[in-house]
């Protein structure tokens, strides 16, 4: 309702390294974040996500590098005097203290006279939809309550700048899903530059203005959600994001081929020794006729038709042995017939969706 | 009416189950009831018998009123509270910080470090109270050390006395109140220290309006029972008092040992175990009783 829309910062990670004993926890990260920005650190387990969070943070201090906020250098100030907000994975609520005295902590450190405390706590309650649950003691609260009292807590007290550590992980499918849109509509609304951290695909790509994909340490690729899924960089952010079968591809003339099949595809193949076609489970669908002249036809034979509702999955298997995992569509009877095992099937990818990309791991 | 025998499928059969179920659950807590009954109830009963009988074997109230009468009593029950205040306080202030400390160690350093806090119970009382006879009296080691080393000239008195019933007995109470505190230290989230400081909180301020409420009941609860076994106390008051600290439990054996008079060393007993009743009483208002004996939270 009142809430200001809170001037934001830009961050801006230069050279960040930080080693555990043996282990590069951060190799040399450089990170432009701008001002305002919704931006996802996405990766598997072990790959630096919380590390860099909690080096924004202030709370892990690293080897070396830069960190600014703005036009100031933070990278030596003290956890307290940065003046971000953060929510914790499992949240940090204080026990002792009920949802009011939780979310009112950041403002009466900040000496805010007492009738405004009450009037801004009652409103980033409002902004996390829980009005009249500030006399609640938090053990009385359930997951996603906790989750919004965490949310109201580090956004009451107007931080320019928002870190969240997999906020919606210990939250069920429905709830996570819905806490994503109000997230972002939060976002949206208050315009705070957020880190946030997941390891859920659907999640960063739902959520994010643009995706950091992390793995041992460095970012693989920076990118909006849209072309990170449509270029990945590399075999291991294509391998992250999506459930795509790789083929082996080699140059041949100008094109390239999968073994002696020169292929169609639209888009441009990156300068990289080792090259592998991409190739996404809904993009691949069964040839309705014989006449393939215009697209890459594989023929196959199914090994696996999984059931699941609005789709079905197929995996079949090209004469090299090679499997190839297909999402059907489940609609009318006519459009799509869901295959048998043991058929012999003809997998059709149109030359826009056959991606060429390079096939090291980073 | 098919639906309801429906739902009465199994009923009887379930409710046996049920009540066999019960039957053997007390078969087995009997023994332990039976324990309970034989080591305390009988002797407390016994010890409520005894205290109503006066020095001439007939029932009478002599044993409280002479109490209440006599200022030597108001004054032995008066010395008890101060020493077990004064010892619950001191180790409140020694305690705290050392599992504080423990608290902030590395996992295997602290087990290191919790052996030499708890190394003390297994060494026999005795042997722990003469040993600080031994250091703290005149020609103890400690006079002879800082007089070698030039800290004082003369011997110091430190112990026949209540400072040195105080040291014997903080020493000795350590451990009860580290235990819980440590407990309750080591429970605390740390993440809750990082959000305070990254919600604006010096390191300070985190300490006392995150941190120390945290650790209040693991401290309460150490602190009761600090207070409580202090109440009771004897071998070392006796030994490092000099005579000048009796408290309640020091009246009980003289009058035993030299008026042979039971009925009076039963009436300061209950009484004794009555205080310690209510001050219990009060304190499960506050806390769970169930943390001292160490159980869930
Ligand atoms: N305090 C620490 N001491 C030693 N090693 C650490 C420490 N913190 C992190 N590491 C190591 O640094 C690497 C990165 O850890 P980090 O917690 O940043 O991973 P993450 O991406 O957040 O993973 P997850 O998704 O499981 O939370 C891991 O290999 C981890 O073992
Ligand atoms: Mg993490």
């Amino acid at each position: 309702m009142t809430a200001r829309n809170i001037e934001a910062l830009p961050i801006s990670v230069s050279h960040v390294t930080k080693t555990y004993g043996k282990v590069h926890a951060l190799n040399d990260v450089s990170l432009e974040v701008k001002s305002g920005e919704f931006l996802t650190l996405l990766g598997p387990s072990g790959s630096g996500k919380t590390t860099l969070l909690m080096v924004l943070a202030g709370f892990t201090r690293p080897d070396s590098g830069s960190l600014k906020f703005g036009d100031r250098e933070v990278i030596r100030l003290a956890p307290h005097l940065r003046d971000v907000g953060m929510t914790f994975q499992n949240y940090a609520l204080f026990p002792h203290m009920t949802v009011a005295g939780n979310v009112s902590y950041p403002l009466k450190l900040r000496k805010v006279p007492k009738a405004e405390i009450a009037e801004r706590v009652e409103n980033a309650l409002e902004t996390v939809q829980l009005v009249g649950y500030g006399d609640r003691r938090i053990t009385q609260l359930s997951g996603g309550q906790r989750q919004r009292v965490a949310l109201a807590r580090s956004i009451v007290f107007e931080p320019r700048i928002l870190l969240m550590d997999e906020p919606l992980s210990a939250l069920d499918k429905k709830l996570r899903d819905q806490m994503q849109i109000e997230l972002r509509h939060l976002h949206e609304k208050l315009g705070m530059t957020t880190v946030y951290v997941t390891h859920d695909q659907r999640e960063a790509l739902t959520m994010s203005d643009r995706i950091a994909v992390v793995n041992h340490g460095r970012i693989m690729q920076l990118a909006a959600p849209r072309d990170l899924y449509e270029q990945p960089a590399n075999r291991f952010v294509a391998d992250f994001i999506g459930d795509s079968t790789f083929l082996p591809v080699h140059r041949q003339g100008k094109g390239v081929a999968f073994g002696d099949m020169p292929l169609k595809i639209a888009g441009s193949v990156p300068d990289a020794k080792d090259l592998q076609l991409m190739i996404r489970p809904e993009r691949i669908t069964l040839a309705r006729d014989n006449n393939g002249e215009s697209s890459n036809r594989f023929s196959a034979v199914a090994r696996e038709v999984v059931y699941q509702g609005d789709s079905y999955l197929l995996q079949s298997e090209l004469a090299d042995g090679t499997l190839i995992t297909m999402r059907g569509a489940v609609r009318g009877a006519n459009l799509s017939v869901m295959p048998s095992v043991g058929d012999q099937v003809m997998l059709n990818l149109e030359p826009d969706d056959a991606v060429v990309i390079d096939g090291s791991e980073d | 009416m098919a639906a309801s025998l429906a739902n009465e499928t199994n009923a009887a059969g379930l409710r046996h189950d049920e009540r066999v179920e019960k039957l053997k659950l007390f078969g087995l807590s009997a023994p332990a009831l039976l324990i309970v009954f034989v080591v305390l109830v009988i002797p407390v009963g016994w010890l409520f018998y005894l205290s109503f009988l006066g020095a001439d074997g007939t029932f009478s109230l002599e044993n409280y009123t002479r109490m209440i009468d006599r200022k030597s009593y108001r004054r032995i029950f008066e010395m008890t509270f101060e020493v077990s205040v004064l010892t619950t306080a001191l180790t409140i202030l020694i305690g705290y910080p050392m599992a504080y400390f423990l608290a902030q160690l590395p996992n295997r350093l602290a087990s290191v470090f919790m052996i030499a806090v708890l190394l003390p119970f297994w060494t026999s009382l005795l042997v722990r109270t003469y040993a600080w006879l031994v250091l703290l009296q005149k020609q103890g080691l400690i006079n002879q050390w800082a007089i070698a080393l030039g800290f004082w000239d003369e011997p110091i008195k430190m112990v026949h006395d209540l400072n040195g019933t105080l040291i014997g007995m903080v020493h000795i109470m350590l451990p009860f109140l580290i235990l819980p505190t440590y407990g309750a230290m080591k429970s605390i989230d740390r993440d809750l220290m990082k959000a305070a400081s990254n919600l604006g909180a010096s390191p300070k301020h985190a300490f006392w309006t995150v941190f120390f409420p945290l650790t209040i009941p693991g401290l309460f609860a150490g602190a009761l029972m600090v207070f409580i076994l202090c109440l009771g106390f004897y071998v070392t008051p006796a030994v490092l008092g000099g005579g000048k600290v009796i408290m309640v439990s020091m009246k009980i054996v003289s009058n035993i040992e030299m008026f042979v008079n039971w009925g009076a060393a039963s009436a300061l007993g209950v009484v004794l175990l009555i205080m310690t009743m209510i001050i219990l009483w009060i304190a499960s208002k506050f806390l769970n009783l169930d943390r001292i004996a160490g159980g869930g939270h």
